[in-house]
């Protein structure tokens, strides 16, 4: 009798929890276990630097535009927009069912808010040069000037108005930057410095903040408040830190990831034969250059920065030293904006061995030869990447006549020299763009930029630069005149650029929509997962 | 005791008081700032940004600013993960370095310990030399090399663990980082027990007790152990510090929220009040640690006397 009951038990035991696992995958959470290499440093939106903050915002928050899965700008709190004959003045149409995830409406002067605080020198914002195409904005920052007489007003709770100081035809692709996202002064105001802390962070976008453990996870989870909440198919996106690139491909294997945005690159080879199309690679809006100091002896002659520049083979680093994950650059400006044509070096269709005779001609006639070399000393930040390709540069212009020595320093170090305008030949400097325009690229370039490290200066190339800013009403003839002030840049050997950056990520052939783009832009609202 | 307890409390702050204001200024003399990087602040935003942090203020100025805090138990917030402060970091991290370490320090001492006396036991035999050829190796493999051997064969090949990941809390995600952190402390212990146990058990009470006809295992565990742990303790001040204080790079490779990282990061970074944090953390710790093995010494010795 016991044994018939006990055996009656188990039995319908087992059928209830049958049950219950045949009904648990209809109702269980879409989960996007995505990897990153490092750590956000701050969640608000006027406190960002680096493109993992903007990976998470961007699920986060919604600009005026944003991006789609191409990274092509698409409408985001604003539904459409109006530009002036004089291209002057933006009105942008807020779309009326925009909600903060608090339930609150997302209105004009929730951007007006947010801009003036973008540029309040108490916020300490380093991207406040975002919006510095705004008239009176710049002067704000600096400390010269009144929010009250910042171009950006609400005409009504729907429409936003905003006033250029001049013409800018990428003004559009600046406001996919997450520094000019919308943020809730009702929230501020109510919660001070804890309203970025999880649960209580109030977001436009399409996920909200549920926690944010530094170092372990960051997880996002579906905004309902959200316009298009019913198109976006992942419930839970847990951003992951792991700083190891090769513990990263092990979680990975192991279905810890779902993907990873970046790969241990010496192993690259190995990878993509393991791992085939779940591998993906391919160009990305950076340029790794060296600084030359052209205002510095002997560096101040341009045919000998030419030599230098000529004789370094670029094929070499990217395919031995970078694994083929950097591709050679003969330009500052990288390939894939549309509509423009980097202004390659002259040299760059030169074979290698023709390059080398040239350039040891030209040091001859200056006076450097093996036994009499030029010195140059090449700085660099500590990087295994950055050590190797400075070592394979030191045995290429060896026997050209140049006896280079190398000194790294640790990455602030590095920089904070370079800042300081520091005594050098030559500098290892990377720039990534902010935004898809060739003017991220050239302007660093410019006298008056702190970036240039190169200390380049060029009246040509101001006036060239002059002319392609005086002609933003017409992109294409401005694409033209920056294509003419990078060709200026390029032979007057303004930097030496060495190679383009490439994206590399790792992706499980689970998730759909991680398209491939130049911005290496994949905002979760676009992914699914079977 | 109890007052010599007190009396090592008391000269604990002078001591700290000393350690801070060094580490205050030694961090400011490396070049660069917490906000150098590739992507080249102008002036003037850098000058916002290191006025919203007090930068900008005389030296001393912030000195002073600082020293205040800490009295009040603020430690700032962090320069590079503004969102926290330097407290709500260590907070979060704290607890998790020091159940890996703990745990693995638990694990060093005990099967140190036992390996130590086996060793001892079977002095100049196979037993002695491998365990003398496992510490060796245990201690010279690096723990870079060990963890993602670790997670390769038990995490992929054998798929019996996670590859990293805290998995917040969970026991399977300790497994691995415990066992990486404790090889190279049990290799260490091994030595130490060893030579000591060696030592012990040549002593003249030992041959005492075993002419007495005491049992093998009252001889060993009762008496030779005693006299033989003292070593041990003095290593274990210093050790429980730094492991209760995390390993970046078992933390790095396990993918563990620890303040392992904050010891290289915060300096590499130049945030200044996190690098303050951790300097306080572990000089709090060794002090502690230290009293509490000076204390360990009274009690496993009782020719030990502190007046």
């Amino acid at each position: 009798m016991l044994k018939t009951m006990l055996k009656a038990t188990v039995f319908a035991a087992t059928l209830a929890v049958s049950a219950g696992a045949f009904q648990a995958p209809a109702f269980a959470d879409v989960v996007y276990n995505r990897g990153s290499a490092a750590e956000p440093e701050s969640l608000d939106p006027h406190k960002t630097s680096t493109i993992y903050e903007a990976n998470v915002l961007r699920d986060l928050f919604q600009g005026l535009v944003m991006q789609d899965e191409k990274a092509n700008v698409i409408p985001g709190a604003a539904e459409s927009w109006t530009v002036s004959d004089d291209g002057t003045v933006y009105t942008f149409k807020l779309r009326k069912d925009g909600m903060w995830s608090d339930g609150s409406p997302v209105t004009a002067e929730d951007f007006v808010y947010a801009f003036h605080r973008l540029e309040d020198p108490a916020t300490g914002a380093e991207y406040a040069s975002m919006l510095y195409p705004i008239k009176g904005a710049e002067e704000v920052n600096t400390k010269k000037g009144k929010p009250e007489d910042m171009g950006v007003k609400a005409i009504d709770a729907t429409t936003l108005e905003v006033t250029l100081k001049a013409p800018t035809p990428y003004f559009l692709e600046m406001l996919t930057h997450q520094a000019t996202y919308p943020v809730s002064k009702a929230s501020i105001d109510k919660l001070d410095a804890d309203w970025v802390k999880a649960g209580k962070l109030v977001s436009n976008g399409a996920y909200t903040l549920a926690e944010w453990v530094p170092n372990d996870h960051i997880k996002l989870i579906k905004n309902p408040k959200f316009w298009e909440a019913d198109t976006v198919k992942i419930d839970t996106v847990n951003y992951i830190p792991t700083e190891d690139r090769a513990s990263a491909i092990k979680r990975f294997e192991a279905g810890e990831l779902d993907s990873y945005d970046d790969l241990p690159t010496e192993q690259l080879a190995d990878l993509q034969a393991k791992f085939g199309d779940q591998i993906k690679v391919g160009p990305y809006l950076g340029t790794y250059y060296y600084a030359i100091k052209t205002d510095k002896a002997p560096w101040d002659n341009v045919e000998l920065r030419n030599a230098i520049s000529m004789a370094i083979d670029r094929d070499f680093l990217a395919e031995k030293v970078w694994q083929n994950s950097m591709l050679p650059g003969y330009s500052m400006v990288p390939p894939g904006i549309e509509g423009y044509t980097p202004a390659l070096a002259k040299y760059a269709d030169m074979p290698q061995i023709d390059r080398e005779d040239e350039a040891k001609k030209i040091l001859e006639k200056l006076g450097y030869t093996p036994e009499h070399p030029l010195k140059m000393e090449i700085r660099y930040n500590t990087s295994e990447n950055h050590k190797n390709t400075a070592v394979a540069i030191q045995e290429q212009l060896k026997p050209l006549g140049v006896e280079v020595t190398l000194l790294n320093t640790d990455t602030k170090t590095h920089y904070s020299f370079l800042e300081q305008k520091g005594n050098y030949d030559v500098a290892r400097a990377g720039w990534i763009a902010d935004y898809k325009d060739p003017e991220t690229f050239l302007g660093i370039s410019r006298k008056a930029s702190g970036n240039n490290y190169s200390d380049f200066d060029n009246a040509d190339f101001e006036k060239a630069m002059d002319k392609a800013a005086a002609a933003g009403g017409n992109p294409q003839e401005r694409m033209k005149d920056l294509s003419e002030a990078e060709r200026v840049l390029v032979d007057n050997v303004g930097n030496i650029p060495l190679l383009y950056y490439s994206y590399h990520d790792i992706v499980s052939p689970k998730l759909h929509g991680f398209v491939d783009n130049v911005m290496d832009v994949h905002p979760s609202r676009f992914i699914s997962k079977d | 005791m109890l007052l010599y307890v007190f009396r090592r409390l008391l000269t604990a702050i002078p001591t700290l008081f000393v350690i801070v204001t060094l580490a205050f200024f030694l961090i400011r003399v490396a070049p660069g700032g917490p906000f150098n990087q590739e992507r080249g602040l102008s002036p003037e935003i850098k000058a916002n940004l290191e006025a919203q942090f007090g930068l900008n203020d005389p030296l001393w100025v912030q000195y002073l600013h600082y020293l205040k805090n800490l009295a009040h138990g603020d430690f700032g917030p962090s320069y590079n993960l503004p969102d926290f402060t330097v407290g709500e970091l260590f907070a979060k991290g704290l607890p998790i370095s020091i159940q890996l370490g703990a745990s693995a320090l638990v694990l060093a001492l005990l099967l140190g310990s036992l390996l130590g006396t086996v060793a001892a036991l079977n002095q100049n035999k196979a037993g002695d030399y491998s365990v003398i050829a496992l510490a060796t190796a245990g201690s010279t493999i690096p723990t870079f090399v060990i963890a993602p051997i670790i997670q390769l064969v038990f995490g992929l090949t054998w798929k019996m663990l996670p590859i990293g990941g805290w998995g917040d809390g969970a026991f399977v995600n300790k497994i691995g980082p415990v066992i990486t952190l404790a090889l190279p402390q049990i290799a260490i212990v091994a030595r130490l027990m060893r030579g000591s146990m060696i030592e012990s058990l040549h002593s003249h009470h030992i041959r005492t007790a075993r002419a007495l006809g005491l049992s093998d295992w009252s001889v060993v565990v009762k008496h030779a152990l005693r006299g033989a742990v003292l070593p041990i303790v003095s290593f274990t001040g210093p050790a429980a510090a730094a492991l209760l204080t995390g390993s970046i790079i078992v933390e790095t490779i396990f993918a563990i929220p620890g303040v392992g990282r904050y010891f290289v990061d915060a300096a590499l970074n130049r945030d200044y009040t996190l690098v303050m944090g951790t300097v306080v953390v572990i000089a709090i710790f060794t002090i502690v640690f230290n009293l509490i093995v000076d204390i360990m010494y009274a009690v496993v010795d009782p020719r030990v006397r502190y007046d």
